[in-house]
């Protein structure tokens, strides 16, 4: 069981957060971007399927992935508060996919040693794709800290608005910790050390500091979130919900 | 900047007989035209005009599918929506890149478009009411699109028929796509089925729309004919459109909401119901209900991405300064 939620944990952050970036679908500041955050989206919607079905599998009650995703509501949802954040701008969208990308890389780095075969497979996709997200959005977080006064002040008050929520990434939830001591995923405090080099690198190229947190938040894990991802739920789930047991 | 050695681009060039006359043997000729071959005013504007409308298409279509991706049913049909709507993207990307080899920048043309000057495919001013309309659009609008395109594969400019072989492509996974969806639905529970029908009901007429008016109402025809930029005539696409796409409908139980609707054993193919111009002509001229939604959305895009674009200009001039500072 502890492992089925840790999973549950993990799916539910590329989920949520593959759903916000799919939001800007049509309405992004240039052709090219309605193109990357697609795949972006696809990369993290797609790592988020293998993760409900292995969840599924180990509960062995014959949850399917869609049953995981459409039929729990915001309470059960598991996810880190950093991916449910709102869009907000472009500048918000791109260092919330950095912060996570910058995260999620060693972690899938390391993962590729679990003990659970699924686990390990997803691993060595993801990790690929988490690296070109950090490229990508890291190249965005450098050109908008480094280009405009406009764009600059926008990227200040996104890491402002942000950065209270990256300590959560770090904190393993008691299904976490089962999970880890079983060999099944890594320990997430250990990519602290990976995520603050990254951050450094792009932040000094982007003219940007990462400010004193005074206050962390947190609370996803144990499904207490913000008002957002109810709203983010309703919506995703309205159809499915509507037409129990239907096939789509 | 990309005008030069394009005959009669800056409009100083003669269009003399013997020019017009040689031009027009190479097209019979079936040789391909590029972009620094010379060509008649006419014929370079025609299709700086045919392929700016195809690719606003692509783009503002991207709005009534986007209208359902945070709402997809299952996640299997949520990522396949998210790729669709990107490869629409896509196709808007190239066909951009193969109107600028004709002297127009996608600048000019996204403003033509958020000005109204510009047009793009009616059918895109409907609203997407249901999840079956997903469906529809793939199996009609771009079963619709196909249509069209093929022969566009064999259009007399290189570059537009270039970018039809791979468009095309991908628009036949997409009508793929979409007939699967409504099949799905089709065999679902009786509120899927109901789903399918009303979605139908409301594409259809607007489909067969897409193929533009009748041939003896359509003001670019012969010319485009004689230049092969068009093969086939509106009529006659609309007509093949119709052939393949009823017996689809039936091998789904769906019915299509034209009661005139009759096979014609002698000429082989379908007899139809006559389409509603009124209703044609009023969309393109503005009144469709989602005309005045799609321009604001896709000028909100343009406008709010403003301070992004001039970010990364910003940027890259700070970066060519910093380079050359350092050589
Ligand atoms: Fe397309
Ligand atoms: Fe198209
Ligand atoms: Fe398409």
């Amino acid at each position: 069981m502890a492992v089925y939620n840790a999973l549950l944990e993990l799916a539910d952050d590329h989920l949520v957060l593959g759903h916000r970036i799919s939001e800007w679908c049509g309405h992004a500041p240039m052709l090219e971007e309605d193109l990357a955050m697609p795949n972006m989206a696809l990369d993290l919607i797609g790592t988020s399927r293998t993760l409900y079905e292995r969840a599924g599998q180990l509960e062995g009650k014959g949850q399917s992935e869609d049953d995981l995703a459409y039929l729990r509501g915001e309470r059960d949802y598991r996810n880190c508060l950093l991916v449910e954040r709102p869009n907000e701008d472009f500048a918000h969208t791109m260092l919330r996919q950095l912060y996570f990308a910058a995260f999620m890389h060693p972690y899938w780095v390391a993962a590729q040693q679990s003990s659970d075969e699924v686990v390990q497979g997803v691993a060595g996709k993801a990790q690929k794709e988490m690296a070109y997200h950090i490229r990508h959005a890291g190249e965005w977080v450098i050109r908008l800290g480094d280009g405009t006064e406009e764009s600059a002040a926008r990227m200040r008050d996104a890491v402002e608005a942000l950065s209270i929520y990256v300590d959560e990434l770090f904190d393993s939830s008691l299904a976490a910790q089962e999970a880890e001591a079983a060999g099944v995923l890594p320990s997430r405090a250990d990519m602290r050390a990976e995520w603050d080099k990254t951050i450094a690198q792009v932040f000094d190229e982007a003219l940007l500091a990462f400010p004193e947190v005074p206050f962390a938040q947190s609370g996803g894990r144990e499904g207490l979130h913000d008002e957002g991802l109810g709203h983010m739920l309703a919506e995703m789930q309205s159809v499915y919900r509507a037409h129990p047991g239907a096939r789509w | 900047m990309y005008s030069q050695g394009l005959i009669g681009a800056d409009g100083r060039t003669d269009e003399t007989p013997e020019f017009l006359e040689a031009f027009q043997q190479r097209i019979d000729a079936e040789d391909k035209i590029e972009p620094n071959d010379a060509m008649p005013e006419g014929y370079r504007r025609t299709l700086v005009r045919q392929i700016g409308q195809h690719a606003h298409s692509e783009i503002v279509g991207m709005l009534p599918e986007g209208n359902w991706i945070t709402r997809a049913p299952s996640l299997r049909r949520k990522a396949a929506l998210l790729a669709k709507v990107q490869d629409e993207g896509g196709h808007g990307l190239y066909l951009y890149s193969a109107a600028e080899t004709l002297g127009v920048s996608r600048e000019q043309m996204t403003e033509e478009l958020h000005s109204g000057k510009a047009k793009y495919s009616s059918i895109f001013n409907y609203p997407t009411l249901s999840w079956a309309d997903i469906g529809t659009i793939g199996w009609l609008v771009d079963g619709a699109a196909i249509m069209n395109q093929i022969p566009l594969c064999r259009c007399s400019f290189g570059p537009y028929a270039r970018a039809m072989i791979r468009v095309c492509k991908e628009e036949s996974f997409h009508q793929r796509q979409g007939y699967e969806i409504i099949m799905t639905l089709a065999q679902g529970t009786d509120a899927q089925k109901e789903m399918a029908q009303d979605s139908l009901n409301r594409w259809w007429w607007p489909a067969l729309m897409m193929f533009g008016p009748h041939d003896g109402d359509s003001e670019h025809s012969d010319q485009s004919m004689k230049w092969k930029i068009k093969r086939f005539t509106n009529d006659e696409l609309r007509q093949k459109f119709i052939d393949a796409t009823v017996p689809q409908a039936e091998y789904l139980g769906l019915k299509i909401p034209d009661p005139e609707l009759k096979w014609n054993e002698e000429k082989g193919g379908y007899d139809h119901g006559e389409i509603d111009w009124n209703e044609f002509w009023s969309v393109v001229k503005g009144n469709g209900r989602m005309n005045r939604d799609r321009i604001k959305a896709r000028r909100a895009a343009w406008d709010n991405g403003a301070w992004v674009r001039e970010a990364a200009t910003a940027h890259a001039e700070k970066r060519r300064a910093r380079k050359m500072a350092a050589e």
